[in-house]
């Protein structure tokens, strides 16, 4: 803990207005910053003196009627230090774009794909941005709230 | 009072003097040949396969039905047994498998998921393998006992024993 108070001060002092907000939740430090200003942060982080090596998750909450609508969380984790660290950064709808961090972590490239695949956000330098899980011609995203709840696409066509 | 005269039973079997022989139908024979031969392809997709497992296996053990030849091909595979949740991704796939199959073909779907999709109802979830190929045999379940298999099997062999036998052979004549 005594190190997470000194990370976000670390942090504070680094990037200043891009930070949002700091806060401790569950025991995890969470600090909520632009969303231009994320990938710096992330790359900071993983460098030596942090040493926020590993990339736990990399997710999105869609809070639909808010504005913004969509939340990226990044968890990671310091293999040395044995601390995790929470990222946030809010998405807007009408523009639903954010800098990839495949290029940090190997591990980013299939989860970005997942959160493309599921909520729509475009990953900026990915290099291989397809669907994950649903197959080619899946139209829409499925865990936007907006996604009607019956909806269906069968793969080929159904007996009745 | 007198002797009591033995009730002759019916039988399909007599004998005669140049050995015994046996009155019976094609359709009965054949069906009887099927039941106790089938070869079954396992299409395990989820936590429904380890009652499968199970009921494959010495507890339970339903080989001793004659439905235990487990193929791997299902060009050499009589009963499909669809285990698990099937997805719109997937379901291509399940319709190649069902296809490759040579007919006399029957299926069982086996737990609540290959019925009718289960708790996942969900834009992902094949509703029901039905909605893809037809399903002789439908086992509830989540999962279901092997007993449960083992009942299923029995009333797919009972289904097999009395439906109309396909011969083939018969229309290649013609």
């Amino acid at each position: 803990m005594e190190h997470n108070q000194k990370i976000d001060d670390i942090i504070k002092q680094r990037f200043k207005e891009k930070v949002l907000s700091v806060k401790t939740d569950l025991g995890d430090v969470v600090i909520q910053v632009e969303k231009d200003a994320v990938k710096e942060v992330l790359e900071f982080l993983k460098k030596e003196p942090q040493d926020y090596s590993m990339l736990l998750d990399l997710t999105c909450v869609d809070y639909m009627g808010k504005k913004p609508r969509f939340e990226m969380v990044y968890h990671v984790f310091s293999l040395s230090k044995n601390y995790r660290l929470r990222i946030k950064c809010q998405v807007p709808e009408e523009d639903p774009e954010i800098d990839s961090v495949s290029g940090l972590w190997k591990n980013a490239n299939w989860l970005e794909r997942e959160v493309y695949d599921m909520f729509g956000i475009q990953f900026q330098g990915h290099p291989d941005l397809r669907r994950l899980f649903m197959y080619d011609g899946f139209e829409g995203y499925p865990l936007r709230k907006d996604y009607p709840l019956r909806k269906r696409q069968p793969k080929i066509k159904l007996r009745k | 009072m007198g002797k009591i005269r033995p009730i002759k039973k019916y039988s399909y079997y007599q004998k005669t003097s140049h050995g015994g022989f046996i009155a019976t139908k094609l359709n009965y024979v054949i069906g009887w040949g099927r039941k106790y031969s089938i070869f079954h392809y396992p299409f395990i997709t989820a936590c429904c396969g380890m009652e499968y497992m199970s009921a494959a296996c010495a507890h339970w053990d339903f080989d001793r039905f004659g439905v235990g030849m487990t193929t791997f091909s299902p060009r050499q595979s009589d009963l499909l047994f669809v285990v698990g949740t099937i997805t719109h991704k997937e379901a291509p796939v399940l319709k190649t498998v069902f296809d490759q199959m040579v007919e006399p073909k029957w299926v069982i779907a086996c737990g609540a998921c290959a019925v009718s999709g289960g708790i996942y109802d969900n834009y992902a979830v094949v509703q029901g393998i039905d909605r893809i190929i037809p399903v002789d045999v439908y086992i509830p379940g989540c999962p279901p006992r092997p007993e449960t298999i083992l009942n299923a099997l029995l009333k797919l062999q009972d289904k097999i024993q009395h439906q109309k036998q396909d011969l083939r052979w018969n229309i290649i004549k013609k």
